[in-house]
């Protein structure tokens, strides 16, 4: 009797890529918006910093003060390997030995946020079941991701080096400046891609691949404090690798090629190890938490603390930081500014005040707008607290919509108190260790905190909008951009009075330059108050949409 | 415990915009009793319950909550009960374990035995972080911080969706013992095989309108059983009883449906008939509830012919 299969056996094996064409084309459509303001951006920044550059620091003495400036502990961290500055900084040598840090940084973020979108994110949300269920082989979204990565950073360094030759620097530097970033992207997106199979949830691959970035970073900083040019350390980071170019100074390519090959390593590395593990789940298992909330976490002050405990430790973190840089370039950056008029007019706050105090305020008035940032984006997690569902289930509980708000304000105005107080403890400490002066860090604790009673009126603004008009609470955002482009475009810009006074921030005193006007506190302090009760009245009125 | 009904509602009106949500409709619960609110997907049942939450404000009919208003007076009243929400969201960094201990200080009477016992009766490994947990296991979360909490009245709002059907017999055990010890619980569903096994009464709404409510032995009489019979004799003389309907015939198998108050004649005529066989149902809450539906789903006309 001869025997006919009903199924039909699976034709040739079909190859790792099936179904990358495809997918391709979903995920740039999907992306499209995202990635077209990540390479505008970055293009336009390229573009303003060499003119803005060149036009502030038009002859070589204003450059080579500018090198003094950056040729300091805190420069060196947030600069490069410093070539150029011995032997005439020149505009090209400013650009690789600043600019492309930032630049760097930012590739590399976009990298990783966009190798992490696509491969871990859309396993978590179970849309890789949906994709993967179709003729689709298993590592066709691991593929798919690094091709994009390569396609975004291809297009980043493109019109970066389109921004700067058309700014008029040398082509060939400019070149191997591009590629130098957008190779140092594509050597994240490899380690975003390792630590997607490693871990089994988006966030945590995310957090890890920004922990090498930081660490990357870090090394490259500690490496090239100790020698110039960089010592034998900062080689361990693959973003000094693109500094060691020498662009515009000494231009060699070799340093790229070690990006090239670890790039290809850690993707060869990603799809070894996506093949050795289930869909859904990471190589390494799940953490365990705890079985029962500790004794702390017993209210809700207490949860929206552990919520946000993180955020908070990161912002004082960020904020100890700038205050320490620009504290430890008080004394450098004061005789730069005084050296060049069209700087000392944007800093000077007060005719007849010191150019150091009027520096010292002017960076603490930039404390208080990034303070005022965190402060509205931590009202507004009450927002997507209900959005969420996640309001619902704590109101069911015997919890007044008012306690709750005011919660959410407390915290918020807690947390801010300490990141300003972080720093302006920074600023004053590294000034005080730069002139020693211990006097100078009261003088930078009481700058930085004077700007809480505006920072207040922020976070009552954003609370009166969740309150009232919840659907508008983004709006907050735009009361906070309209005090960054017054606070510090305003001078430059000649903004009457009374357009600046329209920001919280235009009534803060300029201490150290001014003097302490508790009046004008005072009021910001009654305002933000009033605000808060508004806002509480409001809560408890309106709906709690689903 | 407080005197008087757990839950009372008549006439509530909301509306979102132009859209009426729930229009005058009635609910009522009583301590010690389960109560089913029945309804398909967008019928108002969440917005009923969120009602009496004190999410949202009634824009008219009264609402009494274990005798208080729960706009008013919502935080008093939250300490006596207990929620489940329709869908849970958990904050994604806390563990299970964590979450329930916060929801259940938050009401106030912690009684960590109880919560130990829920957590192994629920299958719920209480250490994963709320982000890894599928559906079903976060609608556990939620269940169990509620089921914990000693309270006078349980709001449920769809507690099943997600469960598998033996953590289903599980909640439905422990429904059980909440009526048990005297609570109320007010049980959103529209899986009727759920509400049939554990409710007392049922209110199914349409169009956030009361359409029907009362206890099931209720709500069955209004309706007809299903009568299937095996008989020697020939079964044609039912089918000219009043009451009787959609009878079909096939070889000795009868079946029929049959009017609660013309059972006896039926009864009457069949004995007659040489019966080998005899199944009676009841109507199903399905059918109650296809016969409130039914013109939805089906031209009437079509309804009952084979």
């Amino acid at each position: 009797m001869s025997t006919r299969t009903l199924i039909d056996a699976p034709g040739p094996a079909a190859p790792s890529y099936a179904g990358v064409g495809a997918l391709l084309v979903a995920t740039l459509r999907r992306d499209r918006r995202r990635l077209l303001i990540w390479v505008l951006a970055l293009g336009g920044v390229s573009v303003y910093s060499t003119v803005a550059l060149g036009s502030v620091y038009p002859t070589a003495a204003d450059r080579q003060a500018r090198a003094a400036v950056v040729d300091t502990p805190a420069g060196i961290l947030l600069s490069g390997p410093g070539y150029g500055i011995p032997d005439g900084y020149t505009l090209g040598a400013m650009i690789a030995n600043e600019l492309s840090l930032s630049i760097t940084i930012a590739v590399a973020v976009m990298s990783i946020q966009l190798v992490v979108r696509h491969t871990r994110a859309e396993e978590e949300s179970g849309r890789a079941d949906l994709i993967l269920a179709g003729a689709v082989a298993r590592r066709a979204p691991l593929h798919t991701a690094l091709l994009m990565a390569g396609l975004a950073d291809l297009a980043v360094a493109v019109i970066v080096a389109a921004g700067l030759i058309g700014s008029g620097l040398t082509a060939l530097d400019s070149v191997a400046l591009a590629t130098g970033c957008a190779l140092t992207g594509l050597v994240f997106a490899g380690v975003a891609a390792v630590s997607a199979q490693l871990v089994g949830h988006a966030r945590t691959a995310a957090g890890a691949a920004f922990a090498v970035l930081g660490a990357a970073a870090s090394i490259r900083g500690v490496g090239d404090l100790v020698q110039d040019g960089g010592s034998a350390l900062s080689w361990f980071s693959p973003i000094a690798w693109a500094q060691q170019t020498r662009a515009f100074v000494d231009l060699r390519w070799p340093p790229l090629l070690l990006s090239a090959v670890v790039a290809a390593l850690l993707a060869l590395v990603a799809v070894r190890l996506s093949g050795r593990r289930d869909v859904g789940a990471g190589l390494l298992p799940p953490r365990r938490g705890r079985a029962a909330a500790s004794p702390l976490l017993s209210g809700v002050a207490p949860l929206l603390v552990r919520l946000q405990r993180g955020a908070i430790a990161g912002w004082v973190l960020a904020l100890l930081l700038a205050g320490v840089v620009f504290g430890s370039l008080h004394d450098s950056a004061t005789q730069m500014v005084a050296g060049n008029p069209r700087l000392a007019e944007a800093f000077t706050v007060e005719d007849g005040a010191s150019l150091a105090d009027s520096f010292a305020a002017a960076t603490a008035s930039y404390f208080g707008l990034l303070t005022a940032g965190f402060a509205v984006a931590s009202v507004l997690r009450l927002r997507s607290e209900e959005t969420a569902g996640r309001a619902e289930l704590l109101l069911s509980a015997p919890l007044d919509r008012r306690r709750l708000l005011a919660s959410v304000l407390a915290v918020t105005g807690g947390a801010a108190a300490l990141l300003l107080a972080a720093a302006g403890l920074g600023s004053g400490l590294a000034s005080a260790v730069v002139a020693g002066d211990v006097t100078s860090v009261g003088r930078g604790l009481g700058a930085a905190l004077v700007h809480l009673p505006a920072v207040l009126v922020s976070t009552g603004f954003t609370a009166l909008l969740l309150g009232l008009a919840p659907r508008l609470a983004g709006l907050a955002w735009a009361l906070l951009v309209y005090a960054v482009l017054a606070g510090v475009f305003g001078p430059l810009l000649g903004l009457p009075d009374r357009a600046l006074r329209l920001s919280p921030f235009g009534w803060v005193p300029a201490v150290p330059a001014e003097a302490v006007d508790v009046g004008s506190l005072a009021g910001l302090t009654l305002v933000a108050a009033v605000l808060g009760v508004l806002a509480a009245m409001g809560f408890r009125r309106r709906d709690i949409p689903a | 415990m407080s005197e008087g009904p757990a839950v009372a509602i008549r006439g509530l009106i909301k509306d979102f915009g132009d859209v009426r949500a729930v229009d005058s409709l009635d609910l009522a619960v009583e301590p010690g009793q389960v109560a089913g609110f029945l309804g398909p997907n967008g019928a108002g049942k969440s917005t009923t319950l969120r009602i009496l939450l004190g999410l949202l404000r009634a824009d008219s009919g009264t609402v009494c909550l274990l005798g208080g208003d729960p706009w008013t007076d919502a935080v008093a009243l939250h300490r006596r009960l207990a929620y489940v929400p329709g869908d849970v969201s958990l904050w994604p960094d806390l563990t299970g374990g964590e979450v329930i201990d916060l929801l259940i200080r938050l009401r106030g009477r912690p009684d960590s035995g109880r919560t130990t016992q829920l957590l192994e009766r629920f299958e719920l490994d209480p250490t994963q972080r709320a982000r890894s947990y599928s559906k079903g296991n976060r609608q556990k979360v939620a269940l169990v911080a509620a089921l914990a909490a000693d309270v006078e009245l349980l709001v449920l709002d769809e507690p099943t969706s997600g469960l598998d059907p033996l953590m289903e017999a599980v909640f439905i055990e422990c429904l059980r013992e909440a009526k048990d010890a005297g609570r109320a619980v007010l049980l959103s569903s529209h899986i009727l095989a759920e509400v049939e096994k554990a409710c007392d009464t049922v209110t199914i709404i349409r169009g956030g309108r009361t359409v029907e409510s009362g206890t099931l032995d209720q709500l069955r009489h209004l309706t007809r059983s299903t009568v299937t019979a095996v008989t020697g004799g020939d079964p044609a003389p039912l089918a000219a009883l009043p009451g009787v309907h959609d009878l079909s015939v096939d070889g000795h198998e009868v079946t029929f449906q049959v009017e609660n108050a013309a059972l006896p004649a039926v009864t009457g005529v069949l004995s007659g008939l040489d019966v080998r066989s005899l199944v009676c149902t009841p109507p199903s809450l399905e059918q109650l509830f296809l016969q409130h539906y039914g013109d939805e789903l089906a031209p009437p006309e079509s309804v009952g012919i084979r």
